[in-house]
């Protein structure tokens, strides 16, 4: 789509390079596969080997793990253009590297390190996140989940719901609660005890494999225990913080696919002798989605150079997350709106961003959530502590 | 590539690669008439280009070429292009800088230039670029340089200093045999491109890019056509269905056209 605030001024030639080339791939090969594979709820197994051959998986981690030393810009770049494809596939790639490699990357031993972060930038190795728990969403401070310190390893017992990648992962970065604080583990998930069900009827993020973790006397061995994870929640929010990033840009692609369906739909559908595009009512709601895409882009961009500075803080992301997700979504709608009947078909991709967009709304913090950490910030005052 | 003896000859080869307002783009026309309106407007390579760029590293890849140059006449910009060329395979870039709007015999001539400088026993071009649409270049260069050419390339073969060109053309397939050094231009069927992984992105930021102002290679670059008027295409009103050929033939008399 246009580039309307001559953004692209203020990118690099390697961002703009890799954005292009993910916008080609993923017109090429993504967009067509969605509606089939959403309607049947399948995430396509090519993705995988096919993002870890263009070299996204762990991309801005440094090149002796299997990174590329990529710009935080170039990561939020990538989110975006994969989300223009699907929520579930960005969901995959931002699982992987932000909420999988990165916490062994920043908490794991160099041995850990070693054994792991390169297989899992080649994707010979999935992985996926546990925090979420059936009693504990919103409050993660709330788990159940337990470890417990046995000779050589801890004993691991637990319910993780609402898990990305699971039905598909080789491991599993588990939280538990120990006796003394929340702690990060490394689960195989061949450990015995270890189970996965997957999670069916989902009408959202359909193209992403989601499922339940049951850890029934788990035996995880000491090397499994991430020693960088001793200060309780901190850990786990961290990783969180890298991912919401990666999601504000996201949700952002999303938007934009539904923007430029809007945009062309109208110019081509006529009614009352004139495209819908020369009626004021669909012109105010056009003006309004391109310049929420537009200002969302500005915030998206400031906070990737902050974050490359090392300078943004979590209640930044977590505005730009909220704001994100909350203007996408209402994009989706409209655009939904402006397409009639045909919006809500498959075949026009809208609806399946416009339902995407509700997990992608929740996850990783709530919206609301979200608005309670930036009041925080505001008032002084925590409103959920 | 190996001589009659055995050795190994090192084939260079160059790449010319355009950047060109981005095949999504709908162009308007200015205002004025004086031209299409580019300002702002996404660019990228050349798609032409970006299938000789991929055939020109298949090559590589299979050890018949040792050494790929890319080559792009333009604005700063240009550079982009050049770096997308390299982070596909390309090994090292020239820019020929110039804020002008070169003409095909213009860009011929530099490229003929740029051939004798550095070498080249292969060039490989898009047949058009999708700006222009001249389908020129490529010609007017085998010409320049007294080189055979095979234009249209949808299948090359190399073998010793021959290369086998194959070729779509009405009604069937054409192959030619042509001894080096030669002019190829490539058409749509040739390879599909790869996409550039980040790692190699990341690589191509360290290869050489050297750019050179164009009246380094003094040529006479001043374009030898002038744009009289440019319009958008009339539209076009749809078509209507007919149920036989007598009402053919009644619509056609009735609109006067027979
Ligand atoms: C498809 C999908 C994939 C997911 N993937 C993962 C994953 O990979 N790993 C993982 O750990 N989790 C994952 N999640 C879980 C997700 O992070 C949680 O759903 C989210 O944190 C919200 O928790 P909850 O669903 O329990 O809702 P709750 O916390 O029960 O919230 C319900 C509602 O109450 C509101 N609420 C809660 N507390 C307050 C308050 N103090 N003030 C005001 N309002 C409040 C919330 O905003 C929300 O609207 C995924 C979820 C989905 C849908």
């Amino acid at each position: 789509m246009e580039d309307f605030l001559l953004l692209d001024n203020q990118l690099a030639d390697d961002e703009i390079i890799l954005r292009d080339n993910l916008r080609r791939w993923v017109d090429a090969e993504v967009i067509p596969k969605m509606p089939n594979a959403f309607e049947q709820a399948i995430f396509p197994k090519e993705f995988i080997q096919q993002t870890a051959d263009l070299g996204l998986l762990g991309m801005t981690l440094p090149q002796q793990y299997g990174g590329s030393e990529a710009s935080y810009i170039t990561y939020g770049l990538a989110c975006q253009e994969l989300e223009r494809g699907d929520s579930g596939l960005r969901s995959f790639v931002s699982v992987q590297s932000s909420l999988c490699m990165y916490p062994i990357f920043r908490y794991g031993s160099e041995q850990q390190k070693q054994r792991f972060l390169k297989k899992m930038a080649q994707a010979k190795l999935i992985g996926c996140f546990g925090l979420t728990e059936p009693d504990a969403g919103s409050d993660p401070a709330s788990m159940k989940t337990t470890a417990k310190k046995v000779a050589g390893g801890w004993l691991l017992n637990g319910t993780k719901m609402w898990i990305t990648n699971a039905p598909i992962a080789d491991l599993a970065i588990v939280w538990a609660k120990t006796s003394e604080g929340i702690r990060g583990f490394i689960v195989e998930t061949e450990f015995k005890g270890f189970s996965c069900n997957e999670i069916s009827h989902k009408l959202s993020l359909r193209a992403s494999a989601t499922g339940e973790l049951v850890l029934q006397d788990v035996f995880v061995p000491d090397e499994n225990y991430l020693p960088g994870s001793d200060r309780g929640l901190g850990a786990p929010l961290s990783c969180l913080n890298q991912a919401r990033y990666g999601i504000a840009w996201g949700a952002i692609g999303a938007a934009m696919a539904c923007y430029e369906k809007a945009v062309e739909y109208s110019l081509e559908r006529k009614q009352f002798d004139k495209p819908i595009a020369s009626f004021q009512l669909i012109q105010k709601d056009l003006a309004e989605m391109l310049t929420e895409i537009v200002k969302a882009q500005c915030f998206n961009l400031q906070l990737g150079k902050l974050k490359q500075e090392n300078k943004a803080s979590a209640v930044m992301v977590s505005m730009a997350k909220m704001n994100a997700c909350r203007e996408a979504l209402n994009i989706a709608r409209q655009a939904r709106n402006i397409l009639g009947a045909n919006g809500i078909s498959l075949e026009y991709h809208i609806i399946r961003h416009m339902n995407n967009l509700e997990t992608v709304f929740t996850y990783e913090g709530t919206d609301n959530v979200h608005h309670l950490i930036v009041g925080r910030h505001i008032t002084g005052i925590s409103a959920f502590e | 590539m190996r001589d009659y003896l055995g050795a190994l000859l090192t084939m260079k080869i160059l790449v010319a690669v355009k950047r060109v307002v981005d095949y999504n783009v709908k162009v308007r026309v200015k205002s004025d008439h004086s031209n299409v309106d580019i300002a702002n407007v996404k660019m990228s390579m050349n798609p032409f280009d970006e299938i000789a760029v991929e055939e020109a590293v298949r090559l590589k890849e299979k050890g018949i070429a040792e050494d790929i140059t890319v080559v792009s006449i333009g604005p700063a910009k240009c550079q982009e292009t050049l770096r997308t060329a390299l982070a596909l395979g390309a090994d090292q870039a020239i820019h020929v800088e110039t804020d002008a709007n070169l003409e095909p015999l213009a860009v011929a001539k530099c490229l003929k230039a740029l051939v004798e400088r550095e070498q080249v026993q292969l060039v490989i071009l898009g047949k058009q670029a999708i700006d222009g649409d001249n389908n020129q270049t490529g010609q007017m260069l085998a010409a320049l340089l007294d080189w055979p050419q095979a234009t249209f390339a949808s299948a090359v073969e190399c073998q010793a200093d021959k290369v086998a060109v194959t070729r779509e053309i009405d009604g069937g397939l054409e192959t030619l045999s042509l001894t080096l050094p030669a002019v190829i231009t490539t058409d749509l069927r040739l390879n599909e491109p790869r996409y550039a992984s980040l790692p190699n992105i990341m690589k191509a930021k360290k290869k050489p890019l050297n750019t050179i102002p164009v009246t380094e290679l003094n040529i006479d670059v001043s374009p030898r056509l002038t744009t009289v008027k440019v319009e958008a295409p009339a539209e076009r009103d749809a078509g209507i269905k007919l149920e036989s050929v007598e009402q053919l033939v009644e619509k056609l008399k009735v609109e006067g056209l027979i």
